[in-house]
């Protein structure tokens, strides 16, 4: 169980945010090794081949791709303290489909709102906010998605947070008046120590998208 | 209290074939309920409300949705025979990562592949270094699962029945460029349990040129 452990990741990245938060709820020491994307070195080249990209969770020389796997593997190694997945088995394949749907949705819509304009830009509001009211419904009246206790879903969703006001600046809407219950949520979660401290500055984010616009010449 | 298996299907969805695939290897007993997709029956549209599509696993009444999901609970509930994933977490993250691989890269490059479009060429090249990039994961294993049939194979069989349409529409051969993958491939069909639950890559092949339009390809 102990061992060297290094996360190699970027400061904006919200898979990067999952792996932070799941090391701190497990309260476990860690390296953290901030990479340039643009430039990428040779650790990360060589400890992800396949996608060459972050997070790279590496426990005792050997890296573990994908943010959520690694989530999973940090909650199975370190199984005595702080449980993100639930015990029971037909819970777990719940929890795994929220996180799943998290992923299939939530990144490729924020990407589009930032980054088109007029139709497209509106279409892919709507169908955020679709995704959120979803999600709100799944939390229904629950502290956390995990039930009482904070869990694997919360922590899959909750880094996406940091993008929401920049998601609103360039889509010019409003996340909190679609969606109360939902930021209500996330005050909750921010309230704890591993959300707090992993979780990073959403103007800075902000500042970062408009800088990736200007980047990519996107208006 | 005998268990109650059914699962929501449509034959040629490789993401189907997964979960059949899964519950044959340990040996389950199950009712299968293909579904219309052209015309989707409220069991569907109540089981799986948030993407309305095959496969759903429904165990004593309760849906379970996403193939990779499904093979996970089937592993984690029937546990004691066949297991799919090791019992070392990090063996583990090592399947779930190319399980992962396989989930983003095959589907859509094969179905760029039959489709036919402008990127036709480049969706086969792609293909091509995917499963390329497979076999040397396999390496001189008999399975990905190492001595037995895995979470991997599972994952990845279903789409070896799709080969013989991507080359046929794509022109080119599979066996050519990775040839010890399509040796797995025929050492995993001699398995009762595979040979059951996957169908006919020729079968797949003639529901290809009979749905061609209803599968996009134009």
């Amino acid at each position: 169980m102990e061992g060297a452990v290094v996360l190699l990741d970027f400061w904006p990245s919200m898979f990067g945010m999952r792996t932070r938060i799941a090391l701190a709820e497990k309260e476990i020491k860690y390296e953290y090794s901030e990479q340039d994307l643009w430039n990428k070195g040779e650790l990360l080249l060589q400890m992800n081949p396949v996608h060459k990209k972050i997070p790279v969770l590496i426990h005792n020389g050997k890296p573990v791709c994908e943010s959520l796997n690694q989530v999973q593997y940090i909650d199975e190694v370190w199984n005595d303290r702080a449980p993100l997945l639930p015990a029971n088995t037909y819970k777990r394949a719940n929890a795994r489909f929220w996180a799943d749907f998290v992923d299939k949705k939530l990144y490729d819509l924020g990407s589009k709102i930032w980054k088109t304009k007029g139709e497209e830009q509106e279409a892919a509001k709507k169908e955020f906010i679709d995704c959120l009211k979803l999600l709100e419904g799944e939390l229904g009246d629950s502290l956390y998605f995990g039930g009482k206790d904070f869990g694997y879903v919360d922590v899959a969703l909750v880094p996406f947070y940091c993008w929401f006001y920049a998601y609103e600046q360039c889509g010019n809407f409003s996340i909190e008046a679609e969606c109360p219950k939902l930021i209500a949520w996330v005050k909750r979660c921010m309230q704890k120590e591993s959300v707090a401290k992993s979780l990073v500055d959403r103007e800075k984010v902000y500042e970062f998208v408009l800088q990736l616009k200007k980047l990519y010449g996107i208006e | 209290m005998a268990d109650e298996v059914v699962v929501l299907d449509f034959w040629a969805s490789p993401f189907a074939m997964r979960v059949k695939l899964a519950l044959s290897e340990k040996g389950i007993t199950y009712e299968c309920k293909p579904q219309d997709l052209l015309n989707k029956g409220p069991l569907l549209l109540q089981a799986n409300p948030v993407h309305k599509k095959i496969p759903v696993l429904i165990h004593n009444g309760r849906s379970i949705c996403e193939s990779l999901i499904i093979v996970r609970y089937i592993d984690e509930v029937w546990t004691h025979v066949s297991p799919l994933l090791p019992s070392d977490p990090y063996q583990r993250s090592q399947a779930l990562f190319w399980a992962d691989y396989i989930e983003k890269q095959v589907y859509d490059l094969g179905k760029r592949v039959y489709v036919a479009q402008e990127d036709q060429a480049e969706a086969k090249e792609k293909l091509i270094q995917c499963l390329k990039t497979l076999e040397t994961e396999l390496g001189d294993k008999p399975y990905f699962g190492g001595d037995g049939i895995g979470f991997v194979d599972v994952a990845l069989l279903p789409f070896t029945t799709w080969f013989y349409t991507y080359e046929r529409s794509g022109n080119f051969s599979i066996q050519e460029s990775c040839p010890k993958l399509i040796a797995w491939v025929e050492r995993c069909r001699q398995k009762q349990s595979v040979s059951d639950a996957l169908p006919h890559p020729h079968k797949i092949y003639d529901f290809y040129l009979l749905f061609k339009e209803a599968l996009g390809v134009k």
